[in-house]
């Protein structure tokens, strides 16, 4: 037992002195998920503003209802009125200056509402465009408060607006763990899918096998070091995304199941993709093909609860999506049961890959 | 109790009989060296004898052992450089040393191996950045770690360079020096007949000849000759107006075999009587690699593949 702890040691000893002095395997296993959590954080983390509103109101000018309708519409907060002028043609308007949302005022707005007679504001919208529902949204309760003031009602039923835990979520909440799940699977799949072939073509392998060490003491050695990784990773992605991004993460002990049963998985995993492909190319494809859309479906870069439903079920049978949702309940949701769950799911996986990847790799030839 | 007992050794894959039905043993502190060219069967012999490759018929005992079944047992008494030795890139000589030690669970000096092998001058250089020699002198160096009774060098000199080459003789001659046994494959021919004491020449999984060099040449050989530049007609006048064995290749090469001193002189006088132009004369011996072009019907190249052999003529 000592003895097979002490190869162990050795083989981690020299494999991670080699990584280290590799500066590209450092890089995209430290560096890049840096990079992404700064550039990511970046592009979400500001606040985008008053959705730009272009109205063209040929009633008469203000002061009149149809003024004040375009200043309650910029009161809300979420438009941001751009006036154009009558003489023009609206619909050709929007489309020369690629607008995404208009409302048209028509001529008579102001007598129509003092004489309590209907009359209807015109919302142009691009269904493609993700804000077309807020801008219509927000005419439309501007709409309904006129026709409130004007039949001297009060609304009866109103809304709430609270966070499901003590502060609100942040995309840089989100993505903090995704981008740990990340390198929790890229670094130890890109790295021993290429290892696991080349070594086979190189016969480095049949060299390992004259010696006492074991495919189990090789296997585990890469194991720690991609467990230390991924602490190491957590710990500076953490830190990078509270103290630039303020990112509502906490630092916790409980996320350590998923930094040694996740790179268990990968590491496994990626052994036996290199063991069952015949060449370092091929082997190379396969592990892309694995690994590229887990990454993408797993919730790495965006809530799983965004994707449509068909993505969401095909998330769930991903190893990753458990060990990013792990890692999202204990770092935001502090929800001790469902990372249990996520743990022995993740846990399960891994010991099945691991016995696979030690049972069909060989050391010697037949 | 010799260091390898082989018999009837079988392996095949899938139709091809890579190794058909050998025979040969290896004695203690002898140096035996498996010739032949790519193909052959060198390689697949010696991984069953590594133990690393299962055989499919045949016995085999390795300092007494099954090596298949004998594992780590075998192995610690073992030296081996693979065909083709490397290593992880970004790993020094010396660390890849302690690494075997620490595997073997051994305690070894380091710089001393690294001076038996001549790589003292290259301690602190990444495996990747040494040159091809320096790289199989880090395989001898690791072979070395576990203080092996036997060694295994599948090919170590492939693709060296020719200083390269001797640097990794005069390490092997060291090794034979300390008294032991030594699995050698090679295709280069001259590596075998300077290192060797024994010699099993492989062609298509077969054992062509198995000897010392010299007794290979003798028995295969085709003896002393004189050899000279000349044409077809002083070939047939010799033949004509003498009892000696003759022959001429398509190069113009007259070869005469002498079967006794006095046959130089026959030889001679009657090149002078014919009138007929000669040059270039010298007497000549077969060589190994004369033997194995004519037990195997063709030469290896550098790299260990088949060279053909053109017209060799008639006779001697």
């Amino acid at each position: 037992m000592l003895a097979s702890l002490k190869r162990t040691l050795s083989d981690l000893k020299i494999f991670s002195r080699g990584y280290l002095r590799n500066k590209i395997g450092l890089f995209f296993s430290l560096v890049f998920p840096i990079i992404l959590i700064l550039l990511f954080g970046s592009i979400f983390s500001g606040s985008s503003g008053p959705i730009q509103v272009y109205v063209q109101n040929q009633d008469s000018p203000s002061p009149s209802p149809s003024g004040g309708f375009v200043t309650a519409l910029n009161s809300t907060n979420v438009v941001r009125t751009v006036l154009v002028d009558n003489s023009t043609n609206f619909s050709q308007y929007l489309l020369s200056h690629s607008a995404t949302a208009g409302v048209l005022i028509p001529k008579g707005f102001s007598a129509s509402y003092i004489l309590k007679k209907p009359v209807n504001v015109t919302i142009y919208t691009n269904p493609a465009d993700t804000s077309s529902g807020i801008v219509v949204a927000t005419v439309n309760e501007v709409v309904n408060a006129f026709n409130l003031n004007r039949t001297g009602s009060t609304p009866v039923i109103g809304t709430q607006s609270l966070p499901i835990a003590s502060q609100s979520y942040k995309y840089i909440d989100f993505l903090v763990p995704g981008l740990i799940g990340f390198t929790v699977l890229t670094s130890p799949m890109f790295s021993l899918v290429n290892i696991s072939s080349e070594y086979k073509k190189t016969k480095l392998f049949k060299q390992l096998s004259l010696t006492p060490l074991t495919k189990g003491e090789w296997l585990t050695s890469k194991i720690i070091w991609y467990t230390l990784l991924s602490i190491i990773s957590y710990l500076l992605m953490t830190f990078v995304g509270i103290t630039l991004f303020g990112a509502h993460v906490g630092i916790t002990p409980l996320v350590l199941p998923f930094l040694v049963i996740g790179p268990l998985f990968f590491v496994s995993l990626g052994m036996l993709v290199g063991t069952l492909t015949k060449s370092v190319e091929s082997a190379a494809v396969v592990g892309n093909l694995i690994t590229f859309p887990m990454m993408f479906l797993s919730g790495t870069f965006f809530p799983v609860n965004t994707m449509p439903q068909y993505l969401q079920n095909v998330a769930h049978v991903l190893p990753l999506f458990y060990v990013i949702d792990g890692l999202n309940q204990v770092m935001i949701f502090n929800n001790t049961s469902q990372m249990l769950y996520d743990a022995a799911i993740v846990l399960a996986g891994a010991i099945i890959v691991f016995v696979l990847a030690v049972g069909l790799f060989k050391w010697r030839e037949d | 109790m010799s260091a390898i007992e082989v018999s009837a050794l079988q392996k095949s894959y899938g139709q091809l009989r890579a190794v058909d039905e050998i025979s040969f043993s290896v004695n203690q502190g002898e140096v035996f060296s498996l010739l032949g060219p790519n193909g052959a069967g060198k390689t697949t012999t010696i991984e069953i004898l590594e133990g690393i490759r299962q055989r499919d018929g045949g016995n085999v005992r390795v300092l007494g052992v099954d090596p298949w079944t004998s594992g780590y047992a075998l192995h610690k008494k073992l030296g081996i450089i693979p065909q083709g030795f490397t290593f992880f890139p970004k790993a020094k000589p010396k660390e890849a040393i302690q690494y075997y030690a620490d595997l073997f669970g051994v305690t070894v000096d380091s710089s001393e191996i690294l001076r038996k092998v001549v790589l003292d001058d290259a301690v602190n250089t990444y495996f990747e950045d040494l040159s091809g020699g320096q790289k199989q002198k880090v395989g001898l160096a690791l072979s070395l770690v576990n203080n092996p009774e036997m060694l295994f060098l599948d090919e170590p000199t492939t693709g060296l360079d020719p200083q390269a080459r001797r640097a990794v003789w005069e390490v092997i001659r060291e090794l034979k020096k300390e008294g032991r046994s030594i699995m050698l494959t090679t295709h280069y021919l001259e590596e075998a007949e300077v290192l060797a004491d024994r010699v099993a020449i492989m062609n298509k999984g077969k054992i062509a000849a198995i000897g010392t060099p010299a007794e290979i040449i003798a028995q295969h050989g085709s003896g002393e000759r004189l050899e000279f530049r000349g044409d077809q007609k002083l070939a047939d006048y010799l033949r004509e107006h003498t009892n000696l064995d003759v022959g001429l290749d398509g190069n113009n090469l007259v070869r005469v075999r002498i079967g006794e001193k006095h046959d130089i002189l026959v030889a001679l006088e009657s090149m002078e009587r014919s009138g007929l132009d000669w040059a270039d004369l010298k007497t000549r011996k077969d060589s190994l690699e004369d033997v194995f072009i004519k037990l195997v019907g063709f030469a290896i190249e550098e790299g260990g593949g088949i060279k053909q052999i053109g017209n060799s003529g008639r006779g001697a």
